[in-house]
């Protein structure tokens, strides 16, 4: 028996009645691989400026998220407390082991009990940065790796994101070029977020929280550095 | 999964009897919440075309693109498991299980595994498959297959749904038949919460594979999908070769069109694009990725008629907007892929012979192809399946009698315009009352559901005849 891995190959090329790509056609090929070249991107994907803010608001608040904006980084603790108190929850939270998160002061909120790391049963908030935020359809872009457990981002109820403004991008597009500066390889996980968890699967009626987070809560902290300035 | 696609009458007549099922088939509300989505978008129809041209480019290569993605995925660890057919793919499945000594795998939705009667098998073995997307659980405690490849237990009402629970969920001490379907879902999230922590397998499907990265990626609502991969510790991707993409890029392209044409959102909730194992620095996710690129078939369909099917990303659109599906459900179509895209793809996977009475569960009006975000040109391929039955001597003997009659009559113009006046003139004078037929004689299958119009006495060629002598009077 020979093996299903050249059958399978061998079928194709019978069935596109040709033997393997190879040649001009190759080159052509492995440099449309390399390329990264997009497609057609929707206008509304091209925002720029403060309009790119606010496109990823509206969006995000569209895709059922809640949004609140701060200034400031000193502001976040404060939000994040406002927050909790807003949806009754407990002040508590797990934060993701983020440099970025680590520099906002939150000592000057005792209140607020913080946890670093991933999730353990029982956490019900969970606290992330983001990679990118993507302002046409208000999308959270997340990558794995030590500071951003995956986990993070599924299994507590409750979903709070701080996103830079200078963090928003304005495609998806835009995101995979900001990753590949980043890193030259892709990360175990990229998650990309609209909205908290959802099913519509008991007759058609939209229910929040199926498995993942019930809310998802977006920090959008604005100093007034233009998107893409970093 | 034992097809009953021959047995589609049957099966229609018993879905339209079945109230129940009536009343569950008014809640497919994607059709309008499709049309507000792709009105917010003004590059849709653009974007619908490079989409199409994508997926051609990507299977005219697909040898190449394959093993591009194979390289890729080995070079960030994962590894490839090529199978010819559902042995072979639930074997290597197996295979996987056993050697992590796995008792329980959780699930994210996978058609394919449908395909390939994946759960039943690995029961036999030993295994407990747990469903984990909320209408997939459903129809797994109900032991039925899906009635829609992504709302799986749209067949089924609330009611249905709490006494499945009331009887099943008893041995986690849940007692209480519940009414809404809030409750019905906080109890299904609470006791899969559980199965999550504690699998030791998940299995997911993919949407896409990344022939750039060597990535897979799925996309769901629920985060489900998220939480089978994520917790277990080896993650097996199930996937055919015609879900490959060259680029992030192009998959971007395909992404923008999905979720508007499946469920009219502007995105899905999750889009998870993943790579290989975790990394060792990486604080959680499998220890061990596995993708099994199953063909059954897929191959086969290349270089022929069928080809363009290949392109078909399983938003639902098809089925979504067919009034045939809407009127009878998924069921009756008797296999695993229902609506417009199952009655090409299964005659092409379970053979003619099996599902040739699908393509003929059709009325030819269009809005399949009108809505398809891939442009898959679908009445043009049922009609090629109704060609090959045909030769294949696979009809019915009444439907052959009919064809062989009315070729009879379209071979010989005056004898067909005589024989179709008449037929118009007598019609139209027995209908003249209503304007339409309650019930008509022969015609007992239109009749008995809706009135059968009744002619207004002259057929369209003596109607076009008149037309063009007035147009020359003018």
């Amino acid at each position: 028996m020979s093996d299903a891995r050249s059958d399978i190959l061998a079928g194709i090329r019978r069935a596109l009645k040709r033997g393997p790509v190879d040649g001009e056609t190759r080159r052509a090929l492995e440099a449309r691989l390399q390329g990264h070249r997009p497609n057609l991107v929707p206008k509304r994907g091209q925002t720029a400026g403060r309009e790119r803010i606010d496109a990823f608001v509206q969006m995000a608040e569209f895709s059922l998220a809640t949004v609140t904006r701060v200034a400031r980084a000193e502001q976040v603790p404060q939000a994040v407390a406002d927050y909790l108190k807003s949806q009754n929850l407990p002040a508590e939270l797990r934060m993701a082991p983020d440099p970025g998160l680590d520099a906002i002061p939150w000592a000057n909120l005792p209140l607020l009990k913080i946890a670093r790391g991933k999730p353990e049963p029982g956490d019900e908030v969970g606290l992330t940065g983001v990679f990118a935020g993507i302002a046409e359809t208000g999308t959270l872009m997340l990558l794995s790796g030590p500071r951003s457990p995956s986990t993070l981002n599924f299994l507590p109820e409750t979903h709070i994101a701080v996103v830079r403004a200078d963090r928003l991008v304005g495609s998806y597009e835009d995101g995979w070029s900001a990753l590949r500066q980043k890193n030259a390889a892709m990360p175990r996980t990229v998650n990309f977020i609209t909205g908290p968890s959802r099913s519509g699967d008991i007759e058609q009626t939209l229910q929040l929280g199926a498995h993942g987070p019930r809310r998802l809560h977006i920090i959008v902290v604005d100093d007034g550095t233009p998107p893409g300035e970093r | 999964m034992q097809p009953t696609s021959r047995a589609f009458r049957a099966n229609a007549r018993a879905a339209l009897d079945n109230k129940t099922l009536q009343q569950a088939m008014a809640n497919l509300g994607f059709r309008q919440k499709r049309l507000e989505a792709i009105s917010r978008l003004p590059e849709f129809e653009a974007l619908r075309d490079q989409a199409r041209d994508i997926k051609n480019h990507t299977l005219q290569h697909l040898d190449f693109y394959l093993e591009a993605y194979e390289a890729k995925l080995r070079e960030s660890g994962g590894q490839v498991h090529w199978c010819r057919t559902p042995e072979e793919a639930r074997q290597t499945i197996l295979g996987i299980c056993r050697s992590l000594g796995a008792r329980t795998v959780t699930k994210g939705k996978t058609m394919i595994a449908e395909e390939i009667a994946l759960n039943p098998f690995l029961e036999e073995n030993g295994i407990a498959p747990i469903e984990t997307d909320l209408g997939e659980y459903i129809i797994q405690l109900r032991n039925e297959p899906p009635s829609h490849i992504i709302a799986p237990a749209i067949h089924v009402t609330k009611e249905q749904v709490a006494d499945s629970f009331l009887e099943k969920h008893a041995v986690y001490g849940k007692t209480r038949r519940l009414s809404e379907p809030r409750e019905m879902l906080e109890e299904a999230r609470g006791i899969l919460r559980d199965k999550f922590l504690k699998a030791d397998v998940g299995i997911t499907g993919a949407n896409f594979l990344i022939a750039e990265t060597g990535s897979s990626i799925i996309v769901t609502n629920e985060g489900n999908g998220d939480l089978t991969q994520l917790l277990p510790r080896a993650h097996i991707v199930l996937a055919t070769p015609e879900k490959l993409v060259p680029t992030l890029e192009d998959v971007s392209t395909i992404l923008r069109l999905l979720a508007r044409s499946a469920t009219g959102q502007e995105f899905s909730v999750y889009t998870t694009v993943s790579t290989g194992p975790r990394r060792k620095e990486d604080p959680d996710g499998p220890e061990q990725y596995h993708v099994v690129i199953l063909d059954n078939g897929r191959s086969a369909m290349l270089g022929t008629e069928f080809q363009d099917m290949l392109r078909c990303i399983r938003c639902s659109a098809c089925m979504n907007h067919c009034p045939v599906y809407g009127a009878v459900g998924g069921h009756a179509y008797g296999w695993v892929y229902p609506g417009p895209m199952g009655a090409v793809l299964t005659p092409s996977l379970i053979g003619v012979d099996q599902a040739g009475t699908l393509p003929n569960a059709s009325t030819f009006c269009g809005k399949c192809e009108s809505v398809c975000p891939m442009r898959i040109p679908l009445p043009k391929m049922m009609r090629h399946w109704r060609e090959r039955e045909y030769e294949q001597h696979l009809s019915s003997t009444v439907s052959r009698l009919g064809l062989a009659a009315w070729a009879f009559l379209a071979r010989r113009p005056s004898l067909y315009r005589f024989a179709t006046g008449w037929a118009a003139r007598v019609l139209g004078l027995l209908g003249r009352r209503h304007g339409n037929f309650a019930n008509l004689p022969l015609a007992g299958g239109w009749t008995r559901f809706r009135d059968m119009p009744a002619p207004e006495g002259r057929t369209f060629h003596q109607a076009w005849a008149e037309r063009a002598q007035r147009n020359q009077g003018r």
